[in-house]
């Protein structure tokens, strides 16, 4: 019980951040390797307003979203729209992508290692016990699970009732058909993209919360990510938050159960269960 | 008579796509040397089934079999290895290479495997045999949207497969590339290959099918040589729609 | 593809025997600077025998050149040195079939992003069962001398090249060109491209752990955090692209300029490397992307279309 809430608590985090790179790669077609680098920038700025001024990192998050929002759009628009020009097939375009967000990921992580140094980066917010169910839980914790909470049904309204959300879904089931009935793809795949960093800033800042980050803990969040995306389903949200959950529990119970250090190795497995037998992800259809 | 098992067969093949029955429980046999046609309207499951006997989709029931044997669980490549060798709706030649390693592809790896100036010799012959004997090392870039046509015959033809599969290999054609593909295909005939077409083209099925199998909505409607089957009221229903009835 | 087979290889031939005098100049400075050009040749070569006709960027050569280093790290108490390599060569090659059979159906992305975590996969479990033992690294302690351990990676070097030039010229090769090209194609014309991508990918997966076990010796004590340190996937990478992986030679280009670059990047700005390796990375995809070789051969084009002209 104490290790499956704890799990959802995490779980929630990783829910946000395995969003915002699905909708990334989902509707702008670009698997963005430099997400963990935007979360660790959302969980930066969250520690340095709360150390610098007290700010609270529930609020910090309503700096940090537009700000990610701005500079994946600056990002999309720079560096990336010109490879999807460029790209003869969707092939190359996912060996440009990899490599030109490699190439970001690094840069990101350089400069932050330059301006901010190699330590780790924690800080002491709400972090009072409480109590729920018998167990006892770290007040931070369950806020951040209830911002994430709050955050993805946010996302999951507007991509289903609003009618740019609707004409992204529309782009990621079929990019073709969708240019077809008018709908802008490229400025829509921007907004995606910019909306996919800003979610992932978020869930870094409220992840800084109860976890400790430094500089080059990025690529480990991409990594999770990742596995959270294929394992839910490429452009599927409730995939996403279901494999997320998942990945959170199943995290939790390796570390508690057998050790600490073999968290990632728990994710892998279960990336290889689900290559081997759901490739598709969870909810995904086969042979469509 | 009790004789060799048909060349290829289908019996029941269907496939869904969710809930969309693309091929519906389809029967025909192929003979050795038969050039058989498949026609019907566009979204009645030809390509489809072409792809389901090369093995680019599964059966979701019923079996396929080549000279007797059931190919339908087994994997394009070795569908391909037992003899069936296909072209594309969408020309699909390799934009890397030239016309002469093109074909080479399908001499080297197909039905049967040859290498070295074995291979080379084959795929000489089959692009003399297309009439591309000229171009063989042109980037492929370069040639013509009938020369591609042809490349992608060769290379099918250059495993010497057992079936041919020719996906609307006269589509898009201007008059006078239609007439010279006709005769190349009918030279292909009276080679006497086993062919199974997917085409629109009315004069070419005249000319070239010993038989026709027509589908509509993934059913089968009518079976039978080029004459019978064009004059059946089914089949004219099934083309041109019953609002007159 | 041009196929002068003999000249070429008389050419890598001499190529690798003037390099093997070098250690005989005695210079420290060029000995390690030597060994580190021989160890990326045979790594980015290997790498591009599998990734360049594919296209599949492989992430994984720090979990085979650990897998390597462990092997003799492990075995050097066991076993004589000389019999190390070759075990190491094997491990690498199971890990890459199973690495394979499981990635290698599917689309690209799924194998980088497979590949990027294994350094990691492998290094969290190497950890996990050194915590059953108590130790934290291990002591590699041999008589092989510098120029040794040089001498072994350009042998290797040259079983590569032989290799990569024989499976040029066979039906493998010819395969994976045809799968990079369409690899709907190569299915229906009757490659098993599965078994062929796998075959390649476990090639260059044991050279990469074969030089994990020549070069622990080096290292004197090796452990997790050193022997699968990820940049050196990402060296690879790099070198290799910036060569251009579409002639055997190719990545050879981009390891020689890229060795100093980098001897001289890591000497004078050590807190910048991960920075300017992303550097790398861009200039690669938005000015080289098709690395030297791609360039050359642009340039050799415009001089051969200039001399038709006049």
């Amino acid at each position: 019980m104490d290790i499956l809430i704890t799990g959802l608590f995490l779980g929630g985090a990783y829910a946000l951040i395995a969003m915002g790179l699905n909708l990334q790669y989902g509707i702008a077609r670009i698997m963005n390797l430099a997400n963990g680098e935007m979360l660790v920038f959302g969980g930066f700025a969250a520690f340095w307003m709360y150390t610098a001024a007290q700010v609270s990192p529930l609020l910090t998050v309503f700096l940090v979203a537009p700000a990610a929002f701005a500079m994946n759009w600056v990002i999309y628009s720079v560096m990336l729209r010109p490879l999807v020009r460029r790209a003869r097939s969707r092939g190359q375009l996912e060996v440009d992508a990899i490599l030109a967000t490699f190439g970001l990921s690094f840069v990101s992580v350089g400069i932050m290692l330059a301006l901010f140094g190699g330590d780790y980066f924690n800080y002491s917010y709400l972090a009072r016990p409480i109590t729920l169910a018998g167990d006892t839980y770290a007040l931070n914790r369950a806020t951040a699970f209830v911002a994430a909470v709050l955050i993805c049904a946010a996302v999951y309204l507007w991509l289903n009732l609003s009618r740019p959300g609707l004409s992204i879904r529309a782009i990621a089931v079929a990019p073709d058909s969708a240019r077809l009935v008018g709908i802008d793809v490229p400025r829509l795949a921007a907004l995606a993209f910019a909306l996919g960093g800003a979610i992932t800033a978020t869930g870094g800042a409220l992840l800084s919360m109860f976890f400790t980050l430094d500089a080059s803990t990025g690529v480990i969040f991409t990594l999770k990510a990742l596995v959270i995306v294929i394992m839910g389903g490429v452009g599927d949200v409730r995939g996403t938050i279901v494999a997320a959950l998942a990945l959170g529990i199943l995290e939790t119970f390796v570390a508690a159960v057998i050790d600490p250090g073999l968290t990632l190795a728990a994710a892998y497995l279960l990336f290889i269960v689900i290559l081997l037998f759901r490739p598709q992800g969870l909810f995904g259809r086969r042979g469509a | 008579m009790t004789g060799a098992p048909p060349t290829l067969s289908l019996r029941g093949a269907t496939k869904r796509f969710g809930g969309l029955v693309a091929v519906n429980a389809l029967d025909f046999d192929v003979a050795e040397h038969e050039v058989m046609g498949l026609i019907g309207p566009n979204g009645s499951g030809k390509s489809t089934t072409l792809n389901l006997i090369s093995g680019a989709l599964g059966c979701t029931a019923g079996t396929i079999a080549l000279r007797g044997v059931p190919i339908h669980r087994l994997a394009p490549q070795d569908i391909a290895r037992r003899g069936v060798a296909r072209t594309f709706q969408l020309v699909r030649l390799l934009p890397s290479m030239s016309v002469l390693d093109n074909v080479r592809a399908g001499a080297v790896f197909g039905h049967r495997r040859r290498w070295g100036d074995d291979a080379e010799a084959q795929a000489m012959r089959m692009l003399e045999l297309v009439g591309l004997g000229r171009r063989a090392q042109a980037p492929v870039g370069q040639l013509t949207y009938i020369d591609t046509k042809r490349v992608e015959l060769a290379r099918a033809l250059a495993g010497d497969p057992k079936v041919l599969l020719l996906d609307e290999w006269l589509a898009g054609l201007n008059p006078t590339e239609l007439q010279e593909g006709i005769a190349l295909i009918r030279r292909l005939r009276d080679e006497g290959r086993t062919i199974v077409l997917v085409e629109h083209v009315m004069d070419a099925i005249r000319s070239l099918c010993d038989r026709c199998v027509v589908m509509s909505s993934g059913t089968k409607i009518a079976e039978g040589t080029p004459q019978q089957v064009l004059a059946d009221p089914e089949v004219i229903r099934a083309y041109l729609g019953d609002d007159d009835a | 593809m041009i196929r002068s087979g003999g000249t070429s290889l008389a050419l890598t031939a001499l190529v690798l025997a003037l390099a093997a005098l070098l250690p005989l100049a005695g210079s420290p400075y060029w000995q390690s600077i030597g060994i580190s050009i021989a160890m990326f040749a045979v790594l980015t070569t290997s790498w591009a025998l599998f990734s360049g006709p594919t296209h599949y960027i492989s992430l994984a050569t720090a979990a085979f050149f650990g897998v390597g280093s462990y092997t003799t790290g492990m075995g050097i108490e066991l076993l004589p040195y000389w019999c190390l390599p070759p075990i190491a060569g094997v491990l690498g090659a199971a890990m890459a079939a199973l690495v394979g059979l499981a990635t290698l159906r599917l689309s690209g992305v799924y194998f980088v992003i497979f590949t990027l975590g294994l350094a990691e996969l492998v290094r969290q479990i190497i950890i996990w069962f050194q915590n059953f033992s108590g130790q934290k690294g291990l002591y590699v302690l041999t008589k092989i001398t510098e120029a040794q351990i040089y001498w072994q990676l350009l042998g290797l070097a040259a079983l590569v090249y032989l290799a990569g030039w024989a499976i040029g010229r066979s039906r493998l090769g010819f395969a994976l060109r045809i799968i990079g090209d369409d690899e709907q194609v190569a299915r229906h014309s009757g490659i098993n491209t599965a078994r062929a991508k796998v075959a390649l990918f476990m090639i260059s997966g044991a050279a990469a752990a074969v030089v994990g076990a020549i070069l622990a010796p080096r290292y004197v004590y090796i452990e997790p955090a050193t022997a699968f340190t990820p940049m050196l996937s990402f060296q690879v990478v790099i070198m290799a692209l910036l060569g251009g992986t579409g002639r055997l030679w190719g990545p050879v280009v981009g390891v020689i300029p890229f060795t100093f670059l980098w001897e001289a990047i890591s000497s004078s700005f050590p807190n910048q490397t991960t920075l300017l390796l992303g550097v790398c990375f861009l200039v690669i995809v938005y000015v080289l992307p098709r690395g030297f070789v791609g360039l050359i051969e642009a340039v050799r084009r415009r001089v051969a279309a200039r001399e038709g002209v006049a």
